[in-house]
């Protein structure tokens, strides 16, 4: 980020702009990318997700508004701006219209905390990690906000599960993020990715050392999106819709948004942790100058594209676990798996250390 | 915990229809369920007394949506009953034919609606691409997809054609059945959703007049289709399993439909040997059954079917009465669901296949 800080303000030296206006611009520019960058990554996203879905029960998918269909969530989107705020009665107004609102600034804090690539990372703090994991736990509170005050039972029953859901992932999240810390160890993303470049390209990631915490943070991360089969919070065949059954129009829209956003989020969280982030899988990268940026985006995004897959999948095939169950699995075989990780991590960086 | 009272339904995604379960709850445990049915009551049975026989065919296929064939066929054979009419046995091929793929495509839609109940979506595109073959099929030879009316009094409406494509359907199903197999049956999280969930014993089961595929799930061997003159030809061995829980009533379902197919193949063999076809066909106009009442009674793919039907000598009956086994289905529920979870509670209810035309009337 500095480098491209220096290139800023020595461009705007070159036409006499002082420099007070480059250094506020430089914060509020990137701000818009990545609001921009965001919608239109989360309107592709709903669009792939539902392609996806569409070529895994043979049928078409959308393909009708656009070439082939790639208009059709920017069409829904409009759709449901146009539509009227259906507010209920005995709701709780201001909690109602507040909890659609505040679900999206955490998605966009998250994101703007991953490097993209070795000089573009929007916020790049020490402890990049912990704060990640402290933020992309905040649409929980919108969640309860929302399923609270619709007074709706459905919604009430959403937001519960989702509660009970999240305190018991959340724990071997942390454990599995710790171990990471340990193979890096720094808590800052740039320089996690930066300790698992080596010659070797693909084999110096840390999915080999860390591999049972890979799986523990894929699962987890199923559970914290309410993906499926852990999609219990909005089981339309029990809840309807879970917390979001009472909202309509664009607050509707931006609580599914905001869910494909911390989608996005955590699958490139988990492709910078155990997939290397922005390298290459080949040891080096292919291009030389200015496009080894792009390059670095790239890779990242191709690891993220194929992490979305893979929940795509999943959920196009495994029905919903049972509420008990779900529970039971993460106090009593994730959280001990995810201890464990820890243990043999630590070993393996002692004995590589070493 | 203070209780809390849900009402599950009628405008409710997983409910098939309009089922009302007014539900107590204590957090998510279930503590009394009481069925309230009757939102889709069109007075099928009222309608009876105003219509004359052949007035009254065609709505009978309406009872159940889904099966279709089996109504009509009871309806038909109550009358002929009552007038002595006896069927050709090729007449009795084709019907047997019929009812069977109806069988199927009934179970087909119930395994995807459940898988969908569980929260697994693709099953049911997979097997609503195979129960479309067999709508396609039914559109083919009766001009209709769902509410065929083909079978008249005294026989069918017209010959059957169009042998080989069945043969290629019931190919296919055959093929895509160990698919399902394959994605459903063994599925950890499928079997912790049914394995010992809503268990349904010999005597809650008997008790409860259930019957049909649930019942014979929880091991007792009742199947009509053995001693009915229509299969009197037909070799088929009657799936009957243990336990009675979910994942048996699906077990048994899939184990069906091979079943079915195999009745399929029998009668295919015959009608495909044999040409012309001779029929009993009786004039529609003013058909008059004899005083008295007159029962009979059918293996739907809902459990047994009946239908009794009081007449004076009149046009039309004095009375007329269904017995679907939805009905009872719904009834079981009171207990079934008790003390159960919230999110299981709903695979239990769809695992008993409930149809709300058929339970309503």
């Amino acid at each position: 980020m500095n480098y491209l800080y220096f290139l800023y303000i020595e461009f705007l030296a070159k036409h006499n702009i002082p420099q007070i206006f480059g250094d506020i611009t430089f914060y509020v520019i990137p701000c818009t990318i990545i609001f921009i960058a965001l919608l239109i990554a989360i309107l592709a996203l709903v669009l792939l997700e539902r392609k996806l879905l569409g070529w895994f029960t043979q049928r078409k998918g959308p393909n009708r508004v656009g070439l082939w269909g790639l208009l059709q969530t920017l069409a829904d989107a409009l759709k449901l701006l146009c539509k009227e705020n259906i507010t209920p009665n005995n709701a709780d107004k201001f909690l109602f219209n507040l909890a659609p609102v505040i679900i999206f600034i955490p998605v966009m804090i998250v994101l703007g905390l991953i490097p993209f690539s070795s000089e573009f990372t929007f916020m790049n703090f020490q402890t990049n990690l912990l704060i990640y994991i402290i933020v992309a736990t905040m649409p929980v509170l919108s969640i309860l906000l929302a399923g609270w005050a619709s007074n709706n039972k459905y919604s009430l029953f959403g937001a519960m599960r989702n509660i009970a859901q999240i305190l018991a992932y959340e724990l071997p999240i942390a454990f599995t993020i710790l171990s990471i810390t340990v193979l890096a160890s720094s808590m800052n993303l740039t320089q996690i990715t930066l300790a698992q470049s080596s010659k070797l390209g693909l084999l110096g990631w840390f999915f080999i050392p860390c591999f049972l915490g890979l799986i523990i943070m894929f699962i987890c991360t199923l559970a914290e999106l309410n993906r499926c089969p852990f999609d219990l919070p909005e089981a339309e065949s029990e809840l309807v819709c879970g917390y979001n059954t009472e909202y309509s129009g664009m607050r509707f829209a931006l609580l599914y948004l905001s869910e494909y956003g911390m989608l996005l989020a955590n699958a490139l969280l988990i492709a910078v942790l155990f997939f290397g982030g922005y390298l290459s899988p080949f040891g080096g990268y292919l291009t030389t100058g200015f496009w080894i940026y792009i390059e670095q985006v790239s890779w990242l995004l191709i690891k993220t594209f194929l992490i979305i897959f893979l929940i795509v999948w999943i959920r196009a095939t495994l029905p919903r676990m049972s509420s008990p169950n779900l529970l039971k699995l993460s106090w009593s075989i994730l959280l001990p798996a995810s201890i464990i990780n820890l243990f043999l991590v630590v070993i393996i960086k002692y004995i590589g250390g070493v | 915990m203070k209780k809390l009272k849900l009402n599950l339904g009628p405008q409710h995604p997983s409910t098939h229809g309009v089922l009302r379960l007014i539900l107590e709850l204590e957090g998510e445990k279930i503590l009394s369920c009481e069925p309230d049915v009757g939102y889709l009551h069109r007075g099928l049975e009222k309608m009876a007394e105003r219509l004359s026989y052949i007035q009254y065919l065609p709505l009978v296929d309406r009872i159940d949506y889904l099966a279709s064939f089996f109504y009509s066929e009871l309806l038909c054979r109550t009358v002929e009953k009552a007038l002595g009419i006896e069927l050709d046995k090729k007449v009795c091929m084709i019907r047997v034919l019929l009812l069977e793929l109806n069988r199927i495509s009934s179970h087909l839609l119930w395994i995807g609606a459940y898988l969908m109940d569980l929260g697994a979506t693709s099953p049911f595109f997979y097997t609503m691409r195979e129960r479309e073959m067999i709508l396609k099929l039914f559109e083919k030879i009766t001009g209709q997809r769902m509410m065929n009316n083909y079978f008249v009094y005294g026989g069918v409406r017209h010959d059957i054609f169009a042998l080989d494509d069945i043969e290629c359907i019931i190919n296919t199903i055959e093929k895509k059945i160990l698919d399902y197999e394959n994605i459903i049956t063994e599925n950890p999280i499928f079997l912790q959703r049914t394995k010992n969930k809503g268990i349904i014993s010999k005597e809650t089961g008997l008790n409860g007049s259930i019957t049909g595929v649930n019942l014979r799930a929880s091991g007792i061997n009742l199947d009509l289709r053995k001693n009915d003159y229509l299969y009197s030809d037909i070799n088929y061995k009657s799936i009957i399993l243990e336990t009675g829980d979910s994942w048996d009533r699906y077990k048994a379902r899939i184990l069906e439909i091979i079943e079915s197919c195999k009745i399929v193949k029998q009668t295919l063999d015959y009608l495909q040997k044999t040409s012309g076809l001779k029929q009993n066909l009786i004039n529609p106009i003013g058909i008059k059954l004899p005083e008295g009442s007159f029962y009979s009674e059918i293996e739907a793919p809902r459990g047994l079917a009946s239908v009794y039907i009081k007449s004076t000598g009149e046009k039309t009956p004095y009375r007329l009465k269904w017995r679907t086994g939805s009905y009872y289905a719904v009834n079981l529920l009171r207990k079934l669901l008790i003390n159960e979870h919230l999110n299981d509670a709903i695979a239990i209810a769809g695992s008993l296949d409930i149809i709300l035309p058929e339970v309503d009337k």
